[in-house]
């Protein structure tokens, strides 16, 4: 890794610069809750003005950029009585300015499971490789518990990671796309000074985390805990609708829609989003449903993100963003859930 | 021009980042484009199921397709959907593969409308096998309810041909009734030329029905075998792994001789799109083939 400070009007200047000549997207306000509180997402933005880049937390994680909703997968259209299939991986290079250490973490192990598992995703990766990611740190929301989970620093994963030092920024740089970038703007090497300050950042930031969980032990006592009755109380709150898997950043699971298209000649195979809360998520052909209950589902999407799954080597894949927990209407807070699990409420 | 990210194009450069482990497998493997076969003959073989044959198009492609018995593929009805199949057929077989398909959801009704000459997608194989190589030596018991007989086609096929290779073989088959009986033109030939022990059974018999009535568990009296030296193959409706399983720990077949194929839902194959799974794994990636001490380690397996 290579460090470098930046005075705070050059890093301006070098967004900008990437703003000009790639589809960049960032931090905006997008709306505002009753209570005065800002709703924030990443969106495209056309200066560094734009970007709010002191936001608190986005609503939506930046998975949706590397995961959409909705993605086609391939198309096959139709002659008579046959058909060609036709797949591309193209994705246009652009820029996402301001994402956290979380989130960042977050794509670091969708990348375990997406890219580095049996069978890579070669759609996720085009997205991966295609995009310029430039992270940034912050203080933490009362309620986020990246800290407990050790993510709440990033060392991979982006191409460049600003951390706030007062006047400048203390920049650690991870590609050279980045590096050729910073040849346009004044940048200096950092002194025994910044490194102090760098430190004294950390230990600020880290002094913040108000919410604790305690992971510990935590895939034992998921199994355990099967049959507890933790899950019967929140599985009645549950509403099945879905909301936490879309806000998380590292839900990944999704479902295949199929489609023929208006003019009958061809059809195309999307990529659609699931969650695993949804009534028919485990359901097969003929009607049997392996996981009927709301508890049996809402159990599941627990163990999958703090028990893990052998796919991405038994390690949780929850990173304390708390988004869930803010998102979920009937208030059902993975920090709750887990406190009971541990019997320490 | 200086802050413009290149772009990079994975459809001309390689892409992964280290070759995947196929030897687990199987040795070729598509994942996202298909090989295209085309149906060659289609078999009614109960008012719900259709056996279907298909031959993949290219030479090439034909040739290094490969599969192991217990394996399973995803086959693609272009503009409807994809399901997943275990394969029936011998994997000794490199001409043609047959998949037996019960008419359940949207993708299987349109297949069973499919006139021979169709040309439909197949994406595979996934998934785990059984170890017939292991087995050599030893007995076989298969027990095998409903269409869980379909992929039990394949180790039967295995052993056929491979004969000489094991002692006794036990094909134990249930159904709800006589008219859901799969693969009745073959059963002479499973006990008269493969020298196989098959006893059937039905839930509840007609006028014609002359053979047992009752659970499978009921055909385990008629079976003599050695539980030190016997391995078991068990396939069926969610129900009756409990039941069977159970039965065969208790007459003593270690819990690593006994193998189950577990059915889920499935959207990729890959153990990607986590529809399928069991405990904390995927029935695509580490399944279907399970030995009974995994099962029992995983929550809800059965």
């Amino acid at each position: 890794m290579i460090y470098k400070v930046i005075e705070k009007n050059e890093f301006k200047k070098l967004i900008n610069g990437i703003i000009s000549q790639n589809e960049t997207f960032g931090p905006k306000e997008v709306d505002r809750r009753q209570d005065g509180t800002v709703v924030y997402q990443f969106k495209e933005v056309n200066s560094f003005d734009e970007m709010d880049l002191d936001y608190t937390v986005t609503y939506s994680s930046v998975k949706n950029f590397f995961l959409p909703f909705r993605e086609e997968l391939s198309r096959f259209k139709f002659s008579d009585n046959d058909w060609e299939q036709g797949i591309e991986y193209r994705v246009n290079p652009r820029a996402i300015v301001g994402v956290r250490a979380c989130d960042i973490n977050a794509l670091n192990i969708l990348d375990r499971i997406l890219i580095e598992g049996t069978y890579p995703s070669p759609y996720y990766l085009a997205r991966r490789k295609n995009t310029f990611l430039v992270g940034m740190d912050h203080e933490p929301l009362p309620d986020c518990f990246c800290q407990s989970l050790r993510q709440d620093t990033v060392h991979r994963g982006f191409n460049l990671f600003c951390t706030d030092i007062g006047d400048r920024y203390y920049l650690t740089i991870m590609s050279s796309k980045a590096f050729q970038f910073l040849k346009n703007v004044n940048v200096s090497d950092p002194t025994k000074d910044d490194d102090v300050k760098f430190l004294e950042r950390r230990k600020f930031i880290k002094s913040k985390f108000k919410a604790k969980v305690d992971v510990t032990a935590l895939p034992s006592v998921l199994d355990i805990e099967f049959k507890s009755p933790v899950w019967t109380k929140w599985g009645d709150m549950c509403l099945n609708c879905g909301t936490c898997a879309m806000v998380c950043p590292t839900c990944y699971c999704y479902g295949m829609e199929e489609s023929i298209d208006v003019d009958l000649k061809s059809s195309h195979k999307e990529r659609v989003q699931y969650s695993c809360n949804l009534v028919d998520f485990a359901q097969v052909a003929g009607g049997h449903n392996f996981r009927p209950l709301r508890e049996d589902r809402l159990k599941y999407r627990f163990y999958h993100h703090y028990r893990g799954f052998a796919q991405n080597a038994e390690d949780p894949i929850c990173v304390g963003c708390n988004r869930c927990g803010r998102a979920c209407l009937p208030g059902i807070n993975p920090k709750q859930v887990i406190d009971e699990l541990q019997m320490e409420s | 021009m200086v802050y413009r990210i290149p772009k990079q194009d994975i459809n001309t450069e390689p892409f992964m980042a280290r070759p995947p482990d196929y030897n687990r497998k199987g040795v070729v493997m598509r994942t996202d484009k298909v090989y295209k076969a085309e149906i060659i003959n289609i078999v009614a073989l109960t008012p719900l199921e259709k056996l279907f044959r298909l031959k993949i198009l290219d030479d090439v492609e034909r040739q290094i397709f490969e599969f192991r018995p217990g394996q399973f593929v995803m086959l693609e009805v272009p503009g409807f959907g994809e399901v997943p199949l275990s394969i029936t057929s011998s994997s000794n077989n490199k001409e043609y593969m047959e998949l037996c398909v019960r008419k359940a959801g949207r993708t299987t009704n349109v297949l069973h409308q499919a006139r021979q000459g169709a040309k439909v997608g197949i994406r595979g194989p996934f998934g785990t096998s059984f170890p017939m190589e292991e087995m050599a030596g030893c007995n076989i018991l298969l027990v095998a309810g409903g269409l869980g007989l379909a992929p039990l086609r394949a180790p039967i096929y295995w052993v056929s041909e491979h004969r000489d290779e094991y002692k006794d073989v036990y094909v134990l088959f249930g159904a709800k009734d006589p008219s859901q009986m799969l693969f009745t033109y073959q059963y002479e030939e499973w006990t008269k030329v493969n020298h196989m022990e098959l006893l059937t059974i039905v839930e509840k018999g007609d006028a014609q029905w002359k053979g047992k009535t009752g659970m499978i568990t009921e055909l385990f009296k008629d079976v003599a075998i050695d539980p030190d030296n016997t391995y078991a193959i068990v396939c069926g409706p969610p129900v009756m792994f409990k039941f069977v399983c159970h039965h065969l720990d208790g007459i003593g077949i270690p819990m690593n001789r006994m193998y189950v194929s577990l059915e889920r839902r499935m959207h990729c194959g890959m153990g990607k799109c986590c529809r399928c799974m069991v405990g904390s794994t995927f029935t695509c990636v580490d399944g279907p083939v399970f030995d009974y001490w995994s099962v029992l380690n995983l929550k809800e397996a059965i």
